[in-house]
């Protein structure tokens, strides 16, 4: 056995703790190492040529590098050696970077412990086998959770580029929350008649399955082949024969229901359509408020139905589809305004979020678009926005900025001047973010032209007075407490992850931070990415992101899906566990400690029970190796051997 | 008015006093004014509650010491309440009112006066006895004008709902209180000695 060590300065990043030099020469000594050398920069090409050169020139077998963290290289060296004719995975790297240079300065010490690395990788590499991977064929579907703009667009982008696409909407009807908007900054063009066309492409899109008010039951699989089930929650209406002519809506007697669609705003009927421009137009009850299931009697919907598609009896149903890749694009969700005690959480009808301001300034909402007081429908004269009404709050657990407040916020005031002409804005901001083309512009405008007071300070509470809301807070910028009596409030609540966004998470093996959003796989290179190959993300749910940006990462996504899909087969990993036949009892713990269902029984001819690794589910994480009481099921490229030779060559030293 | 040189007129030591006194850490302020905005006493103060906040930020010892607002705030503790960062603001003013003590700076002389009444008159009690306290407010500090005019205020309404004895209270444990106003008084020393 002939192994070369090469180990790389980084420029400074590790010569300057590290006396490399030493280390490939105190590698020189060890028993089966036939050429140790360092250099500048290991990764540029002529670093690569240089190893390629050595293995060669050398006759050398294992490749051992001792650079950065594998995370960043491993790659790259495999396909070098691999390009000199080795299996790639005769290749170990000790990572002497991030492990050793970069945290600490004693370059003695730091030398010591290169020189410690350098040989456990060395001895490792001299126990490896060489694998090989096997192929195995992707499923060209995408699957799609999330009918909002950063969804709607992943599928028209997949489904454009000729895959088959199966969108998944918890809610009735796709568009998310950008139906909802009246208009959109800093254009102030109409958000639906913008979105309408991409929800009408969604719905006939031959290529699109559409899912509505429909949940992931269950997600199973692995990269290319995905069996995801999904639940069909009982809409008591069949849609193959709905119309969505809206005749049980306007007869429907039920006529509190909590209008989800208008954030609750007004209430609406048991039995109804979300909005006009609903895709799929399409009729559901609300069992929570329909007469028939509260008290068992009712029908009228079913007898005005001109199609006969009420069905009281409906069940949810569970269908199974197969897809090769995942984009998840849940959005997000909206803080409780209750939790905002000092501005008497909901206590106050006219203190009211800025998402169901929104649906009284839009044309389709409640109130046709007249602004008008919750509490005694008058028209407001004095409007008090509140920005951060809980970002930026560490006390609360919301320390982060919630990113597109401050825009819509303006935009709102734009249209409140719009709509009513001698009405008052104010606005009460701690800072004005607006890092978006035409965006700190579109914000002047909104003081400039339009008259709007911003107030550079926060509000410390609001209670009522007579007919107003007394909104009591600072101005930062005078040095002085503040007071406006105002007519109604409008609080920009929080963006926070969505509603059952961990859960999913836990579904699709994919990570989230501590608020709930989900983690892409580098923050800047790779980031609509996951940890789990195969499933993407797009949108609010990997953090709070306005319109454009979700709409860009629904297309990065669905390229994404497209480049990945480009091939017919995939490679799998064979670094994934092995069971041997002759030691295995049988007894199948690993069965159960598995985290991906990869491991399941087998009968050999011999009628001796074992445990079986389906090769393209493993995931090579090891599990099941440190469950065998045996020692009988080894993963790959990290077996007991070949660990413990590392442990010997380090207690040697 | 001249530019304020932050070169020359931060006073860093300061800062760093602050900190290791309090505890607290002045730079956790990102100043949205929320405490000014809940301060019940704010119209009093020279400068609003956020703005000491930002002069400590800035290291401008003098002003702070010599302000009137670390002397009128109440503790009623708006400020804390309200704090989205979690700055305990009402302990910062009263580590702030200790420091200016000590530096014998006392804007509001009233008001330390009282303080000191008050913690006298627990001396010598053991525990709260207003009457005691408003005499010693008035006669040794010679507050008689707005001692008596308090008096005069609040007096019958106190006395008419027992809220007011003529004479002190008994108490059990003088001793205890006595010995936390030693310690007190020890630990007083060691930090001068320091």
């Amino acid at each position: 056995m002939r192994v070369g060590v090469f180990i790389c300065h980084c420029g400074s990043n590790i010569a300057g703790t590290v006396d490399v030099a030493r280390v490939a020469a105190e590698a020189r000594k060890i028993p089966g190492v036939a050429f140790a050398t360092n250099y500048m920069y290991t990764c540029s090409e002529p670093g690569q040529d240089e190893i390629k050169a050595a293995i060669k020139r050398e006759n050398l077998d294992r490749i051992v590098v001792a650079a950065c963290s594998p995370r960043m290289h491993e790659n790259t060296f495999r396909k070098t050696i691999q390009k000199a004719g080795l299996n790639k995975y005769f290749l170990e790297m000790a990572n002497i970077r991030e492990h050793i240079a970069w945290i600490g300065n004693d370059k003695e010490l730091n030398t010591e412990k290169a020189i410690d690395a350098v040989s456990m990788a060395i001895a490792k590499v001299m126990q490896n086998k060489p694998l090989h991977a096997t192929s195995f064929k992707i499923n060209k579907r995408v699957l799609v959770i999330g009918g909002g703009v950063a969804g709607m667009q992943a599928a028209l982008d997949c489904a454009d580029g000729g895959l088959d696409v199966v969108l998944v909407e918890k809610s009735p009807a796709v568009g998310g929350i950008m139906a909802r908007l009246d208009k959109t900054f800093p254009t102030i063009d109409c958000s639906i008649c913008i979105l309408g066309p991409k929800m009408v492409d969604v719905g006939q899109h031959e290529k699109i399955k559409l899912f509505a008010y429909s949940e992931i039951e269950e997600i199973k699989g692995y990269i290319g082949n995905y069996q995801i089930k999904i639940r069909k929650k009982a809409t008591y209406v069949d849609w193959e024969k709905c119309t969505g002519c809206g005749l049980c809506m306007e007869k429907c007697p039920s006529k509190n229901s909590y209008d989800y669609f208008n954030f609750g705003v007004a209430p609406t009927k048991a039995i109804n359509i979300p909005f006009p421009q609903a895709i799929p137009k399409k009729a559901k009850i609300d069992p929570n408020y329909c007469r028939q299931f509260l008290k068992g009697k009712c029908g009228v919907c079913a007898k005005i139905c001109p199609t006969g598609a009420i069905n009281y009896e409906m069940k949810d149903e569970i269908v199974t589809e197969e897809v090769g890749a995942i984009v998840v694009a849940t959005g997000y969700g909206l803080l409780d305004q209750n939790i905002l005690t000092e501005y008497g959480g909901t206590r106050y009808p006219d203190v009211i979020s800025g998402i169901q301001y929104e649906r009284l300034l839009n044309a389709s909402g409640p109130t046709s678009g007249h602004i008008e007081r919750p509490s005694d429908h008058t028209e407001p004269k004095t409007i008090v926005f509140v920005s951060c009404a809980g970002s930026r709050d560490k006390s609360i657990g919301v320390p982060y900025c919630s990113g597109f407040c401050c825009m819509y916020i303006a935009k709102q005031a734009i249209l409140t001047k719009d709509h009513i002409p001698d009405s008052q804005s104010y606005v009460f901001y701690m800072d004005i973010r607006s890092p978006g083309k035409g965006y700190d512009e579109f914000t002047r405008r909104a003081q400039e032209e339009y008259g709007a007071q911003y107030i550079r300070g926060r509000v410390s509470k609001i209670y009522p007075k007579g007919k107003k809301m007394i909104v009591r807070g600072a101005d930062t910028l005078l040095g002085t407490q503040v007071e406006i009596e105002a007519d109604l409030v409008v609080l920009a609540t929080a963006a926070i992850a969505a509603e059952g966004a961990a859960e999913m998470a836990e579904k699709l093996h994919i990570s989230y931070d501590t608020f709930g959003f989900y983690v892409e796989s580098h923050p800047k290179l790779r980031p609509v990415e996951t940890n789990t190959s195969g499933v993407f993300l797009a949108g609010a749910c990997q953090g709070p992101k306005d319109i454009p940006s979700s709409v860009g990462q629904g297309s990065a996504a669905a390229a994404k899906v497209l480049s990945l899909f480009s091939r017919d087969m995939l490679e799998s990993d064979p670094a994934i566990a092995q069971v041997n036949t002759n030691a295995c009892v049988g007894c199948l713990k690993c069965l159960k400690t598995c985290p991906f269902q990869a491991i399941v029984e087998d009968t050999l001819r011999s009628g001796k029970k074992v445990a079986k690794v389906i090769e393209t589910v493993c995931a090579g994480c090891g599990v099941c190796t440190s469950t065998c009481p045996c020692g009988a099921i080894q993963l790959q490229h990290f077996t007991d051997n070949q660990l413990l030779s590392e442990v010997s060559a380090i207690c040697q030293m | 008015m001249d530019a304020l040189n932050l070169t020359e007129k931060t006073d860093w030591t300061f800062i760093e006093q602050f900190k290791k006194e309090s505890g607290d850490n002045p730079s956790l302020c990102y100043q949205c004014g929320n405490c000014t905005a809940g301060c019940p006493y704010t119209h009093y103060f020279d400068y609003p509650v956020s703005m000491i906040m930002r002069l400590l930020q800035t290291g401008q010892k003098e002003t702070i010491l010599n302000s009137k607002a670390i002397w009128l705030c109440a503790t009623c503790e708006t400020c804390t309440t309200r704090c989205p960062c979690e700055i305990d603001v009402a302990h910062v003013m009263d580590v702030l009112r200790h420091i200016a003590r000590r530096e014998n700076k006392v804007a509001e002389k009233g008001v330390k006066s009282f303080y000191d009444s008050f913690l006298k008159s627990v001396k010598l009690f053991s525990r709260m006895y207003e009457v005691g306290m408003i005499m010693i407010y008035m006669l040794r500090y010679g507050y008689m004008l707005s001692a008596a005019k308090l008096g005069m205020d609040i007096g019958p309404k106190f006395l008419t709902r027992g809220k007011l004895s003529f004479f002190p209270h008994e108490l059990m444990g003088n001793a205890e209180v006595a010995r936390i106003f030693k310690k007190y008084r020890k630990m007083e020393k060691e930090r001068a000695k320091k």
